[in-house]
């Protein structure tokens, strides 16, 4: 199993989620993220005085896959969120050493 | 105590309706601030206006008003005791003859003024005062700056007034005064730690826009109700207002716009506060067309002016000198120079509509006499306290914020964690 991460555009959530879960992924964590990467910040003006905001609101996506679907899902999410410009955001997979769903137990492949 | 049924109800009524709105002006001014600080300072800085409230009423009513209003002393320097208490009210206020509203409203319509003016000074000392200390500060300001002041332009026996100074609504009294008050605090107190390096970017810009817009509103009292009747001057003022809150949010978002590219809403709440400021003095003594001018000059002139703290490092946090110190300075040298007795008799005629120097020379005078008053003396007074109590919060609650460190509260809860005990 894997836990992949996108750090992607927030305003691309809505297209990633509905192709992930047109590929039968049926659950995803989404939560609000600030980072920059090579994007940089951006100045903001208040009253003449300019503020450098360092840190870019981003959307972080975790889904949690079985091994053979994970290349598929992470192509899928990086066609999906790729806008062309810079500050796209990244894609990254881990592995996953078990998962347990909590309402029954369930273990592993079956829990996810 | 016998009561006079001699009052104008309308008239009346008009003061007490003006009295209502200047005071939600100060709650809008508490908005106004709180969206410009830091999430972790909105307590603190709404609450000095709050407080302000409560401490300008108990002190105007017991001495305060008294001190304004009463029959001089001597030498047109301050009244007397006689209306402590808001006593002796059942006759007009002295040298007043001409108002047909009730002196009771007058008094409490006043009282608003002083409550928002205090206020006005938290916009410099945010993100760094002690909660005490701005109390004691406003205590003291009041009754050694704010009364004199007040004295000398608002009551028809003050020196200032006697030497034909015009002023509406409290160019001097009121706009000056906070913002040289204000400057003389600052720099007392000291910048924040980490500016004008570090971010400090106001953290809910919609919060400020609606306090503007509560400002804008009551402004309506402020300057209309100040002609203390139902009267075709009420009306001058009221109309004045808004064109020149207008054009005062036009000049600063069309400076915006060609100086640094985008104009911003901040922009415009401010440019339209700005031409408010200046049009105080001037509300019932000028033309709906210069009203239009003064707006705009202001608009333009106070963008500029808010940037000249970064040059002179003064950490005047939330402009109080930039809008309401030139604003009020504007605003009376423009009526030096544009007031005419076509729009109201009983004022003047300034330098541009053929008066000749007088009005011109005498509206400086009240400006420089103001602002080097007000600096003067709230310096000493700032200073005092200073080596007394001490004015800052500590380092580390300074970085904390102030809603936590002065009132053991949080804005913005997310909820859930902790119990009572």
């Amino acid at each position: 199993m894997k836990l992949i991460v996108a750090v992607v555009k927030p305003f691309v959530v809505a297209k990633v989620k509905q192709a992930l879960h047109e590929a039968g992924v049926l659950g995803m964590t989404v939560s609000e993220a600030h980072g920059y990467g090579r994007q940089g910040g951006h100045t903001e003006v208040y009253r003449g005085g300019e503020y450098e905001v360092d840190f870019v609101p981003k959307a972080r996506i975790e889904i949690m896959v079985s091994d053979e679907r994970t290349d598929e899902l992470v192509s899928l999410i990086v066609e999906t969120a790729r806008t062309g410009n810079i500050g796209d955001g990244k894609v990254w997979v881990l592995p996953l050493a078990t998962t347990v769903r909590v309402r029954t137990g369930e273990r592993g492949v079956d829990a996810l | 105590m016998t009561i006079a049924a001699t009052w104008n109800t309308a008239d009346t009524l008009w003061v007490l309706l003006g009295a209502a709105l200047v005071l939600f002006m100060t709650p809008g001014l508490a908005l106004f601030y709180g969206g410009m600080v830091r999430s972790k300072n909105v307590l603190s800085i709404m609450m000095n206006s709050f407080i302000a409230i409560s401490v300008i009423t108990v002190l105007f009513v017991a001495v305060g008003g008294s001190l304004i209003f009463d029959t001089d002393l001597g030498g047109g320097l301050l009244g007397g005791l006689h209306l402590a208490g808001l006593s002796g009210l059942s006759q007009a206020l002295p040298g007043l003859s001409w108002v047909a509203a009730d002196p009771m409203a007058v008094m409490v319509f006043q009282m608003m003024f002083a409550i928002i003016t205090a206020a006005l000074i938290s916009g410099g000392t945010a993100d760094r005062i002690k909660f005490p200390a701005f109390v004691a500060l406003i205590i003291f300001w009041f009754l050694l700056v704010y009364v004199p002041l007040a004295h000398w332009v608002f009551s028809p026996n003050g020196w200032l007034a006697h030497l034909g100074v015009l002023d509406f609504a409290g160019g001097t009294v009121v706009e000056i005064n906070s913002g040289f008050s204000t400057l003389a605090v600052v720099l007392v107190l000291g910048k924040r730690r980490g500016w004008p390096g570090e971010a400090m970017a106001p953290h809910s810009v919609p919060l400020s826009l609606l306090g503007a817009g509560i400002l804008w509103f009551g402004w309506f009292g402020f300057n209309a109700g100040s002609s203390l009747g139902v009267n075709h001057v009420a009306v001058v003022a009221f109309t004045n207002t808004q064109l020149a809150a207008a054009t005062g949010l036009l000049g600063w978002v069309i400076f915006e716009k060609f100086k640094e590219k985008y104009p911003t809403t901040l922009g415009a709440a401010s440019g339209a506060v700005a031409g408010m400021v200046a049009i105080t003095p001037c509300a019932g003594f000028v033309s709906p067309l210069a009203a239009l001018g003064i707006g705009l000059a202001a608009g333009l002139l106070c963008a500029v002016a808010v940037r000249v703290k970064f040059r002179f490092r003064y950490d005047d946090s939330l402009d109080v000198l930039g809008v309401h110190g030139v604003g009020g300075l504007l605003g009376m040298v423009t009526l030096g120079l544009l007031a005419t007795k076509s729009v109201n008799p009983a004022g003047g005629e300034g330098l541009l509509v053929g008066g000749g120097l007088h009005l011109f020379s005498v509206e400086l005078l009240a400006a420089v006499v103001t602002a080097v008053f007000a600096f003067t003396v709230t310096y000493l007074i700032a200073k005092t306290l200073d080596l007394t109590m001490g004015l800052r919060v500590s380092q580390e609650d300074e970085y904390t914020g102030l809603d936590l460190s002065e009132h053991a509260e949080s804005a913005y809860s997310h909820g859930g964690s902790g119990r009572i005990g």
